[in-house]
């Protein structure tokens, strides 16, 4: 009795094929990986090999001939000294693939409500920049750590394209504050393959708009490293810089990612406002096992604001109350959470007392502490620095949607940029940016005072 | 001479600005260091029986895989490493387990060569829960942290800097070991490549750059894709020497690798290594194979075949053919084991869908 020789899968989903050429014949001996046939779909052409050795029996199926069904048996082999018993055949594939019972995602139970972190700084505070809080994470956090290093453009020698980084090279010398070349891709794949190899790199981008050449790297080499491996390779790196419009550096330079990199799982980012947050976000960015995209702002950079003194940690994936109020809730980060306070500060001398979330953390998003505000307020405005399609505003709306339809009073309200490339012209420029008096005219319209 | 052009001009250059002076803060290019003149390696007894029993796994494992394939127990995309086995055979015998080695999608050779279990790495191509990645991986995707083989990359030539990120995390933790990042002549075509051989150079990484030039990217041909095809000589305006090798002969890969190993582990800097091969089947399982001819995979397997080239070798070293089929048999039964492990064991647990996509809890 002979092997039977079953008509292969090119792909788990084909069905069907043609043979297109026989290239042994009845009689001749095989090895095992010699090609016997070429089997064609209309997409491809695979050859098919020997398993075993043995002399070929029959060709059952001649060569030409369509439509040969996935498991046919199109030829026999004997195999040597062996005639008695027809050699077990691997098995094939199950055909009909059992359907796996649905499982429930961890997060697909209704969001747990709670309340949003305070901005209480009841400990002793000193008064920073956005700038200084920055480059003092990274100084304490490579103090603590040898493994952490920081790369980029200008970060060493020249102290920073946008000083985040001064002083950081006299302190921790050019072994560990690197200037690289122009080189997004090349040095966010080296600081990614270093993270893989056990350090702490800290890359810094001049700003996003440049990472463009580097988001190869960060989604498709940092994001997916834990999960392709199965838990076993971690990628702990912190891609930092600004992000989002400057200031009349047109269309090219003036772009908000957060959007673009809080969809895609494997990445945290983080998007602080003020210094508190941005030193102390940055110092659990650091720490943290995970890929993190860390969006600064350029406009922020240079405000003063009080941070905690000495050690002082933020916890990423919670959003922050910036000032509580009982009739509207705004939510934003970055840079709106400063429009979004100003816009509270008006709306308050109208009897409006509106409350300001800072979602601090855009992946994981603290749903939670959205809805719980919602819940009280049942109006909810969203203030994003970036356009409006798809962004960080249209995914509060479907949370709002899917978890937070019962409390609603009014349809939810996103205010954002204009939906163009940021233009250069300064009245075009204003026209384009999102602006207090837009949020407090959304804000008056969902509390249905316009 | 390539310099004809230019040569006229410098002096004038430097007259006028003294822009040339400014320039030259570097070394005269023929004053930088090489690797030492490479010797087909004289090897023992014991490193030949390793050299064919490391090239025959990879042929067997990889036949075996193409059967899984064509029976629908693997899916996707599965890349073989047939007829490419001395590049990864030769390499991986220079190296100690301090380094490091990453590769692109065509990864299941260089990680039987690392010394993983190809249980694990069957099971992983049938998308099982004992595979190396849990399942989550699949053929192009699979990693060791334990054995330093850190992928497994389907981003054509995104290994290479993230070799060179290995090497620099070697250097920066000075623990003495080098990486070896393989990639395509294809991938070799990749702006992020220059990137990564500038920074390597510039920082002096103990990284080999190895280009397999298996001589077709999918269905293009070398002399189709790249205007120079002497990969060895791409590292040139980078100042990185450049070696090449029969990649066809294991003893001439393996030689040519302990120069670059030494040189590189010496300090200085990387080199790039192109080794000459072919890969005797499709890019991908699925391949229309219309761009070669059958003739001429033929002519490469009956010619210069790396398995049975190495015979001749065996043979003078007086190893008999009984040894020899003692291997072929107790390959054959490690790799059938291997693809019985990789039917039989469960697919992942669904709750593993929501597992390892970050590591902390948030
Ligand atoms: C960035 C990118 N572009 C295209 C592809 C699709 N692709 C996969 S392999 C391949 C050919 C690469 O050939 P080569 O580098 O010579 O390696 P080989 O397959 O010969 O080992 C292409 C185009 C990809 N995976 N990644
Ligand atoms: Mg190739």
């Amino acid at each position: 009795m002979a092997t039977e020789l079953k008509m292969p899968a090119l792909s788990p989903t084909m069905e069907e094929g043609t043979l297109a050429k026989w290239l042994v014949k009845a009689g001749d001996t095989v090895r095992s990986g010699d090609i016997l046939a070429e089997i064609e779909t209309d997409k491809a052409t695979m050859e098919f090999e020997a398993v075993d050795e043995g002399t070929v029996g029959e060709i059952l199926i001649a060569e030409g001939t369509d439509n040969v069904k996935v498991g046919t048996v199109i030829a026999t082999i004997v195999s040597e000294g062996e005639s008695a018993a027809p050699k077990a055949a691997l098995a094939p594939a199950p055909s009909a693939v059992a359907q796996p019972a649905p499982v429930a995602a961890p997060q697909a139970a209704a969001p747990v409500l709670a309340p949003a972190a305070t901005s209480d700084l009841s400990e002793e505070t000193q008064r920073l920049t956005v700038r200084e809080a920055l480059r003092d994470a990274m100084a304490e956090e490579m103090r603590a750590d040898p493994r952490v290093f920081v790369m980029g453009e200008e970060v060493a020698e020249y102290q920073g394209a946008y000083k985040v980084t001064q002083g950081l090279l006299d302190e921790f010398g050019a072994k560990r504050v690197i200037d690289t070349p122009i080189t997004e891709y090349g040095f966010a794949g080296i600081g990614t393959g270093a993270a893989m190899g056990g350090l702490r790199p800290i890359v810094e981008f001049m700003t996003f708009n440049f990472a463009m050449q580097a988001i190869d790297h960060i989604i498709n080499s940092a994001a997916k490293t834990n999960y392709m491996s199965g838990g076993q390779m971690r990628c702990p790196i912190v891609f930092r810089g600004p992000n989002g419009a400057a200031s009349r550096v047109g269309a090219q330079h003036s772009q908000n990612y957060a959007p673009w990199y809080a969809s895609v799982p494997g990445l945290v980012v983080i998007a602080p406002y003020d210094a508190a947050d941005a030193k102390g976000l940055l110092k659990a960015a650091i720490r943290s096992q995970d890929p993190v995209v860390f969006l600064e702002n350029e406009l922020v950079y240079g405000r003063s604001f009080d941070v905690p003194l000495g050690e002082h940690i933020v916890p990423i994936g919670k959003a922050r109350t910036m000032r509580p109020g009982k009739d509207v809730t705004i939510v934003s980060y970055s840079i709106g959470v400063g429009l979004a306070l100003e816009a509270a500060e008006a709306l308050a001398g109208e009897g409006i007392d509106a409350e300001v979330i800072d979602l601090r953390t855009l992946r994981p998003l603290d749903k939670g502490a959205v809805l719980e505000s919602l819940s009280r307020t049942n109006r909810l405005v969203i203030v994003e620095e970036g356009w409006p399609s798809c962004s960080i505003a249209s995914e509060i709306m479907a949370i709002a949607m899917e978890d937070g339809f019962d409390y609603l009073d009014a349809p939810v309200a996103r205010v954002t940029n204009v939906d163009v490339p940021l233009p250069y012209a300064n009245n075009l420029e204003k026209l384009a940016l999102v602006t207090t008096a837009s949020v407090i005219e959304a804000v008056r319209k969902v509390c249905y005072r316009a | 001479m390539l310099f004809i052009g230019v040569v006229p001009i410098l002096p004038r250059i430097e007259e006028g600005f003294h822009l040339a002076k400014a320039a030259t803060k570097k070394a005269p290019t023929e004053q930088l260091a090489k690797p030492a003149e490479p010797k087909r390696h004289a090897a023992t007894r014991e490193e030949l029986l390793r050299l064919y029993r490391e090239m025959l796994l990879i042929r067997r494992f990889e036949e075996k895989a193409g059967q899984l394939y064509g029976l629908g127990l693997i899916g996707g995309f599965c890349h073989l490493y047939i007829g490419q086995e001395a590049v990864a055979a030769g390499i991986q015998t220079a190296l100690t387990d301090k380094d490091s080695v990453i590769t692109g999608y065509r990864d299941h050779g260089h990680m039987l060569l690392c010394g993983i279990d190809p249980k694990l790495v069957m099971a992983e191509l049938t998308g099982r829960e004992a595979g190396i990645s849990r399942g989550k991986g699949g053929s192009m995707h699979m990693f060791s942290v334990e054995h330093k083989f850190y992928g497994g990359h389907g981003i054509v030539g995104a290994q290479v800097p993230l070799g060179a990120g290995l090497a620099f995390a070697h250097k920066y933790n000075e623990d003495g070991g080098i990486c070896v990042a393989y990639f395509g002549d294809g991938a070799a075509n990749q702006g992020q490549v220059y990137e990564a051989f500038n920074m390597a150079a510039l920082w002096k990484l103990p990284i080999i750059f190895v280009v397999e030039n298996n001589r077709y990217a999918m269905g293009t041909a070398v002399d189709r894709s790249s205007a120079e095809t002497h990969f060895w000589r791409r590292g040139e305006a980078f100042r990185i020497p450049g070696m090449v090798c029969n990649g066809m002969d294991v003893l001439e890969v393996r030689g040519a690798a302990q120069a670059a190993v030494d040189f590189v582990r010496a300090g200085n800097g990387p080199v790039v290594f192109e080794a000459q091969t072919y890969r005797y089947r499709g890019h991908s399982m699925s391949d229309p194979a219309k761009y070669r001819s059958r003739e001429e995979v033929q002519q490469v397997r009956e010619k210069s075949d790396p398995i049975e080239g190495l015979k001749h070798d065996l043979e003078t070293a007086g190893i008999t053919e009984e040894e020899l089929k003692a291997i072929d048999k107790e390959i054959r039964s490690i790799v059938n084991e291997a693809a019985d492990f990789a039917e039989t064991s469960p697919e992942p647990d669904p709750s593993e869908l929501y597992t390892d996509v970050l590591v902390e809890r948030y």
